[in-house]
C-alpha cells in the first residue's frame, strides 16, 4: 500500500517531533524509528527527511547540534525544543479530532462502496 | 567491507555521489555532510546484513530518493540559497578574515580617493571655476588609487609599481603641461583620452602577472563589465539618497546643495569607483557575472534592429545622412557591438560547439560592419570638404580601429562557426587587441593637441 504524498508530507511533523520527544536523535535512526513505529507502512524516501528537520529547526521546535559518532564521523543531532513540545501537543490534539472524525465517517455514516460494485449498462447509459 | 579493493572503490563511489550533490545550489556543505553520514550508515547497515558494498551503495542512493526532486524540497525548505548572498559570505572563519581585511583596505582607498579630489581646492581650484582642470585630471584622483587597492591586493613586484607609478606621473604631466585654449577641442579629447589610456594602466595592475595570458585579460574585461554595472546601480542608488536628503532636508528649510555639489558627488563619485571594485572582487564566484545576462539579452534585439536598417536603407536608397555626430553616432554603435562580442566571447565556454547563439553573433558583427562600411562611404566621399578637425580625426581614427578588430573578429568567428577554426582564437584577438586602444588613446591625448596647436 502506498501512503500519498500530501498524507506523508502532514503526518512528517507530529512523528519526527514525536520521536525526538522520546530522545535526542540523528536522521537514519529517526528515519528507523519510523519504519518500525509503522511496521514498515510508511515508506518515507530517506532524503525527504532532512528538509522536514530543517524546517523544524527554522521554526524552532527542535535544535541541532554536531556531534562525532563512535566511527570517527560527523553527525548531526536533533533535539526537540520547549516550543517543539508545545507545538507537538498541539498536534496531538488536531490529529485525535481527524483521527475520531474519520472514525465515525467509517462506522456511522452508510455510504455504499462503489468500487466493489460493478456497474449495469442500463445505469451508465442513463447517467 | 573487510576488503580494501571494495572499501576504496565504496569510497570512490560517495565521494563522486558527494561531489555531484555539492554541485546543488540549495544544498549546502553542512547538508552534504549530513546526508553522507546516512548514506554510509545505510549502507554499512545492509552489508551487514549480507549486500555487497557495491549494491548495498545502489540501495542506499535509492533509498536516498530522486537528487532532482531531493534539491527541489531543500529549495523550498530554503528558497533564500537560491538568492547568492555576497553581504553574508558562508565561507569557513579562516577566509572570513582576510574578507574583512579586504573591505576594511578597499574603504580605506575609498576614502582616500574621495579627499584626494578635495585636495587641490585647498591650493585655490575649486570645482566650479575650474571645471576644466578637473575635466582633465578626474581619472587621475581615481584610478592611481584602483591601481594601488591592485597593486596590494594582488602582491605585485616592486618592479611592476614602478612602472606603473611611471605610467600616472607621465599622464599627469601631460594632462596639465599643455597651453591649451580654454574650451578647444583638443582639450576635450585629452579628457576624455585619458581614462582610456590609464584604463589599460588599471588593468596591468588588475591582472599582475597574467597579463601577458588571454586568461589575465579576459579576466580583466570581465571585471570592467561587471565594474560598470554595479558603478551604474551605486550611481542610481546614491541620485536617489540624494534625492531625498535634498527633500527632507528642504522640509526643515535648510539648502544642500551646495554641499551636492562640492561634496557629495565629487568625493561619492570618485570612491564608489573602488567600492563597486572591491564589490566585484568579492562577489566574482559568489554571483552570477551580470554583463554576459544582458549580451545574451541585447545582442539578438540589436542584431535584429542591424539588419533591419541595412534592409531599410537598401529599399529605400537613402544614403547616410552625413552631419557632423553621425561619425560618433556609428562610433558609439561600433563600440556597443565590441562590447556584446567581448562579453559573449569572455562567457562562453570556448571547448563547447558552435551554436544558435553564434549565428546570431556573427549576423549582428557582419551587419554592423556593414552597416559602418555605408556611414564611412559616405564620410570618405566628403572628408575633404569637412576638412580635418581633431574631433573628426579622432572620430576617424576610433571608427578604424574597431573596424579592424570587427573585421578580423568576424572572419575568426565565421571561421570557428564553420568548424574550421578554434574559438580560442577569437578570445586571443579579442586580449591582444586591448592595448590598441589604450594605444590610440595615449596618441589622441599626447600628439593631437601639438598637431592641432592645442586649439
Amino acid at each position: 500500500m502506498e501512503i500519498s504524498k500530501d498524507l506523508i508530507a502532514a503526518s512528517s511533523t507530529p512523528i519526527v517531533l514525536a520521536i525526538l520527544a522520546e530522545e535526542d536523535s540523528y536522521g537514519y535512526a529517526i528515519l528507523q524509528r519510523v519504519r518500525e513505529l509503522s511496521g514498515g507502512h510508511l515508506e518515507w524516501t530517506d532524503g525527504m527527511l532532512y528538509p522536514v528537520l530543517h524546517r523544524l529547526g527554522r521554526l524552532g521546535h527542535v535544535e541541532a547540534r554536531w556531534e562525532v559518532a563512535e566511527n570517527g564521523r560527523r553527525r548531526k543531532y536533533y533535539r526537540i525544543t520547549s516550543r517543539g513540545l508545545a507545538q507537538l501537543e498541539e498536534e496531538r490534539t488536531q490529529w485525535q479530532v481527524v483521527d475520531a472524525t474519520l472514525r465515525d465517517v467509517w462506522q456511522t455514516l452508510s455510504f455504499v462502496d462503489r468500487t466493489c460494485r460493478p456497474m449495469s449498462p442500463s445505469l451508465s447509459q442513463g447517467a | 567491507m573487510s576488503d580494501p579493493d571494495h572499501t576504496d572503490a565504496l569510497e570512490q563511489q560517495i565521494d563522486e555521489w558527494r561531489s555531484y550533490l555539492s554541485r546543488r545550489q540549495a544544498i549546502h556543505a553542512a547538508d552534504v555532510t549530513e546526508l553522507e553520514d546516512h548514506l554510509r550508515e545505510q549502507v554499512a547497515v545492509l552489508v551487514e546484513a549480507g549486500l555487497g558494498a557495491d549494491e548495498a551503495f545502489l540501495v542506499a542512493v535509492k533509498r536516498m530518493g530522486d537528487l532532482d526532486s531531493l534539491s527541489r524540497d531543500f529549495a523550498l525548505e530554503h528558497s533564500e540559497r537560491l538568492w547568492k548572498q555576497l553581504v553574508v559570505p558562508s565561507d569557513p572563519a579562516g577566509s572570513r578574515a582576510r574578507i574583512q581585511t579586504d573591505a576594511v583596505v578597499a574603504f580605506c582607498v575609498a576614502v582616500a580617493a574621495a579627499l584626494a579630489i578635495k585636495v587641490p581646492a585647498l591650493f585655490g581650484i575649486h570645482l566650479d571655476q575650474n571645471a576644466s582642470f578637473y575635466a582633465r585630471n578626474l581619472s587621475l584622483f581615481v584610478l592611481p588609487f584602483l591601481a594601488g587597492y591592485f597593486v596590494w591586493k594582488r602582491r605585485l613586484q616592486s618592479a611592476t609599481v614602478r612602472w606603473l607609478a611611471v605610467a600616472f606621473v607621465v599622464a599627469a604631466v601631460f594632462a596639465n603641461v599643455y597651453p591649451f585654449v580654454p574650451g578647444g577641442n583638443t582639450e576635450a579629447l585629452a579628457a576624455l583620452h585619458l581614462p582610456i589610456a590609464l584604463w589599460l594602466v588599471v588593468g596591468i595592475a588588475y591582472a599582475g602577472d597574467r597579463w601577458r595570458q588571454v586568461g589575465g585579460r579576459m579576466d580583466f574585461v570581465r571585471f570592467s563589465g561587471e565594474l560598470f554595472i554595479y558603478y551604474v546601480l551605486i550611481a542610481l542608488g546614491g541620485g536617489v539618497l540624494m534625492a531625498f536628503m535634498a527633500m527632507i532636508f528642504q522640509a526643515i528649510g535648510v539648502d544642500v546643495e551646495p554641499l551636492f555639489e562640492s561634496w557629495l558627488l565629487p568625493c561619492g563619485g570618485v570612491g564608489a569607483v573602488v567600492v563597486a571594485s572591491w564589490l566585484v572582487e568579492a562577489k566574482q564566484s559568489v554571483i552570477e557575472n551580470m554583463a554576459p545576462v544582458l549580451t545574451r539579452l541585447f545582442t539578438p534585439l540589436f542584431a535584429v534592429v542591424l539588419v533591419a536598417f541595412l534592409v531599410t536603407s537598401l529599399l529605400t536608397g537613402r544614403g547616410v545622412d552625413i552631419d557632423r555626430n553621425v561619425l560618433i553616432a556609428f562610433d558609439l554603435l561600433l563600440v556597443v557591438v565590441l562590447g556584446l562580442l567581448l562579453y559573449s566571447v569572455s562567457a562562453r565556454d570556448p571547448h563547447s560547439p558552435p551554436g544558435v547563439f553564434d549565428v546570431v553573433q556573427v549576423v549582428l558583427v557582419v551587419s554592423a560592419l556593414l552597416a559602418d562600411a555605408v556611414a564611412l562611404w559616405a564620410i570618405a566621399a566628403r572628408i575633404t570638404e569637412f576638412g580635418f578637425t581633431p574631433n573628426r580625426i579622432a572620430a576617424l581614427g576610433e571608427n578604424v580601429i574597431l573596424l579592424v578588430n570587427l573585421t578580423w573578429s568576424a572572419v575568426l568567428y565565421i571561421r570557428f562557426v564553420r568548424g574550421r577554426g578554434l574559438f580560442a582564437a577569437v578570445e586571443r584577438w579579442q586580449t591582444d587587441y586591448l592595448p590598441v586602444y589604450a594605444l590610440w588613446a595615449g596618441v589622441v591625448v599626447i600628439v593631437f593637441p601639438v598637431v592641432f596647436a592645442y586649439i
